[in-house]
């Protein structure tokens, strides 16, 4: 008799703590704060038919969305400042609210107020253990863009072609490369490289420097690695003004340049030195990413 | 609609005709409503973008200020799944509404054979309310529709929305025009009120006109009285733009002053309504609006006849009549508060229902009234909503100096409740259940006040 009360109290004594420690989760960008108790009905209200009420990717709506909501218990999110198998920051979260992500089911929440939204990344963050397990990691530094240059481009060009991006990107960046029908996400669902001809919003920003931090960071849960360990900063902006020449129907800096110069990339320049490890592969690293 | 009631010098027999046609006159104003269910939120947009009814409306068909954005936009995300060729071809944007429910309305001191001073009349039983189909969507990426078969309970049809709309001109959010017929952009919206009853179904300072004209004055080369409402759906252009968010708004639209109505029965005239509203937010109290509107409309007061009977769309000596309002949307977390201030005039050959070629009637003048409305929203949670509202208009200038001061102000008080017993992105349920009581000063026979009530316990569903 003792013992069963021991065990119900001990019961009870973990559901007041779990409850605690959910009601506890909080989210910080700028003044804002968010309480994961408030996010709770908000988040019942908007995002519970794809996220599901466990928040783990399997609600009503979600065996008819392609891509599939996100899992947030496995804490896996492809938009990030901080370095690949971390978690994201409180803003990047936030941000991923407000923007909504392209060609998915997720639409841009900027509508709500900043109470609201914060509120929602709070909650969510109440999802998976790791929020509490794990420090808030670094975040990516991004360095002043460099100028865009034919000789910039060029670079950036045939750094496509040495990291083969093209595998996955093809060639002229339609998302059609020789391993794009066979790349899947973290939960084993087909996904697409990104199509850059098509001329649409990145899934996780529309400016340069989004890009940037896309391609050095990775995409965790999906086959992108993260190039952060493998190029440097200024070769990475070269990257980013080359990609932006392969959204041909976009009005840009880079495809003003390029046009400039009769639409030609310049012809590599022979390498100086090798690289120091050129058994090194992209990096794809950390808890959750997908796989190649 | 036109009755001459209390006047300070009446008879008896002028009474009875007084009484008769004020109690039709409520009787079709209770049918009317009743049987006519208002558009409003779209499970195909729910089943087409997979998201529960609570996302876009605070309890449906309330929207939220997500809602408001999704509208705005055209019915676009804004994330490249709008255009319908990136959904299933199987997908057909199409939902149903359509309310069963019991209703008892009872209205008092009604002039009938049997008691001509006046009785109260009361019935009760179960009933269905008008059915909406709802198509609505995008036909191509910033080409949106609306096309909604509206009929009453008999299964009479009309179209109460048909319009298209050109999204984001010009790359802008800010230009956006529609055409067809279309709710005017009142953000107090009559399509998507949360009261259903013959009392408590629409909104009195939209709809009200003056009691005290002359009936009988209305001849063959008179088209049918003015009968307008801001509420109503109305058929012309809209110009309209708002911010990404929709905290600013405006919108521009020119209609004929046909109340919505086709094939052009009364006149050639146009009307036009203005709005702007700016939002702002207050930490965690939530998104809190202010704005303002205004009608300003053309009616005749004759036109050309044939047979002697009046020849559609001839109407000619067009008097004026117009509304100005301002309105405010108070969020206190789970409560929130709307208020609006509406001044209404009108001409007195339309209170009158008088020619503009024939004189008016001695003392006559151009009516003028105030309208007053609070109404409340306590959202328990997504699937639980409380109602009250409190309507009134106050005359400030009577059409007739017969009449006296406060002859037909009105105050109408109307409550209760909405709960959706589950809320997912497929259909919508409610049970709802409203009490709404509206009083009319010294219209009575006796010169009394005038009170209706309504009780209604209704299962409004949507599909």
């Amino acid at each position: 008799m003792a013992r069963k009360a021991q065990r119900l109290s001990f019961v009870g004594v973990l559901i007041v703590a779990v409850a605690s420690s959910l009601g506890a989760q909080e989210a910080h960008v700028g003044n804002l704060t968010g309480h994961a108790d408030a996010g709770k009905k908000l988040y019942k209200r908007f995002c519970i038919g794809c996220h599901g009420e466990r928040g783990d990717g399997v609600g009503d709506n979600a065996p008819f969305l392609e891509p599939k909501p996100r899992d947030f218990t496995a804490a896996t999110f492809k938009c990030r400042s901080t370095l690949t198998g971390n978690l994201p920051t409180d803003e990047d979260l936030y941000k991923s609210v407000v923007r909504g992500f392209n060609t998915s089911a997720m639409p841009s929440w900027a509508p709500l107020t900043a109470q609201t939204k914060i509120d929602l990344v709070a909650y969510i963050k109440s999802f998976s253990p790791r929020w509490h397990d794990e420090k808030p990691a670094d975040v990516l530094k991004i360095p002043t863009e460099t100028p865009v240059t034919i000789e910039s481009i060029s670079h950036g060009g045939e750094l496509f072609q040495k990291l083969e991006c093209w595998k996955c990107h093809g060639q002229e960046g339609r998302g059609d490369g020789p391993s794009a029908s066979t790349l899947t996400d973290s939960k084993d669902q087909p996904i697409r490289p990104y199509n850059f001809t098509g001329g649409g919003r990145f899934k996780c920003g529309a400016e340069n420097e989004d890009l940037y931090r896309i391609f050095m960071t990775g995409v965790d849960g999906t086959p992108m690695p993260s190039f952060n360990d493998v190029i440097k900063p200024v070769d990475a902006w070269d990257l980013v003004h080359y990609l932006r020449t392969l959204q041909k129907t976009r009005k840009s800096r880079e495809n003003e340049v390029l046009k400039a110069a009769g639409g030609k990339l310049l012809p590599p320049k022979p390498e100086e030195k090798k690289p120091e490890d050129p058994a090194k592969e992209p990096e794809n690293k950390g808890a959750g990413n997908g796989r190649k | 609609m036109y009755v001459v009631a209390a006047s300070k010098n009446n008879d008896s027999g002028r009474w009875m005709s007084v009484w008769s046609g004020l109690a039709t006159g409520l009787l079709v104003l209770a049918a009317m409503v009743s049987l006519t269910s208002p558009s409003s939120a779209i499970p195909a947009f729910a089943r087409k973008f997979g998201m529960p009814c609570s996302a876009c409306h605070e309890a449906w068909p309330k929207l939220n200020n997500f809602g408001q954005v999704f509208k705005d936009n055209g019915y676009q995300m804004g994330n490249d799944r709008d255009s319908p060729i990136s959904k299933d071809p199987s997908y057909w944007p199409v939902s149903f509404r359509i309310t069963p429910h019991w209703h008892r309305e009872n209205t008092d001191r009604v002039g009938t054979d049997q008691v001509p001073t006046g009785q109260s009349v009361t019935t009760h039983g179960f009933d269905l309310s008008g059915l909406d189909i709802l198509t609505g969507g995008t036909l191509s990426k910033n080409i949106s529709f609306l096309l909604t078969p509206s009929a009453d309970n008999t299964a009479t049809f009309h179209f109460e929305s048909a319009w298209v709309r050109f999204d984001n001109l010009l790359k802008s959010s800010w230009l956006n025009v529609k055409v067809g017929k279309f709710e005017l952009d009142n953000l107090l919206s009559e399509k998507r009120i949360l009261t259903l009853s013959a009392n408590g179904g629409s909104y009195r300072a939209y709809h009200f006109r003056p009691q005290g004209g002359l009936p009988g004055s209305i001849g063959a080369d008179l088209p049918s009285p003015l009968a307008t409402g801001i509420g109503d759906n109305q058929i012309g252009f809209e110009v309209m733009g708002h911010s990404k968010n929709s905290y600013t708004r405006y919108s521009v639209a020119v209609v004929s002053a046909t109340d919505g109505n086709v094939s052009l029965p009364t006149n050639r005239g146009y009307d036009t309504f203005l709005t702007f509203s700016q939002a702002f937010e207050a930490g965690g109290l939530g998104l809190q609006r202010v704005g303002a509107f205004a009608y300003v409309g053309m009616y005749p007061t004759y036109g050309l006849t044939s047979g002697g009977n009046f020849l559609p769309g001839t109407g000619v000596g067009n008097k004026m009549y117009s509304q100005l309002g301002f309105f405010g949307m108070w969020y206190l977390k789970k409560l929130d508060v709307t208020t609006m201030y509406t001044r209404s005039k009108e001409s007195a050959y339309l209170a009158t229902a008088t020619p503009a070629t024939a004189a008016l009637p001695i003392g006559a003048h151009d009516p003028s009234w105030n309208g007053f409305l609070v109404e409340t929203h306590y959202t328990v949670n997504p699937q639980f909503i409380l109602i009250n509202r409190f309507d009134t208009i106050r005359m400030s200038q009577q059409p007739l100096d017969s009449l006296t001061k406060d002859f037909g102000n009105l105050n109408a008080l109307t409550f209760g409740y909405r709960w959706y017993p589950f809320m997912n992105s497929r259909d919508g349920f409610a049970i709802h259940n409203e009490y709404s009581r509206v009083s009319s000063k010294g219209i009575s026979p006796t010169g009394n006040d005038s009170i209706s009530s309504s009780v209604f316990l209704g299962f409004d569903f949507i599909f």
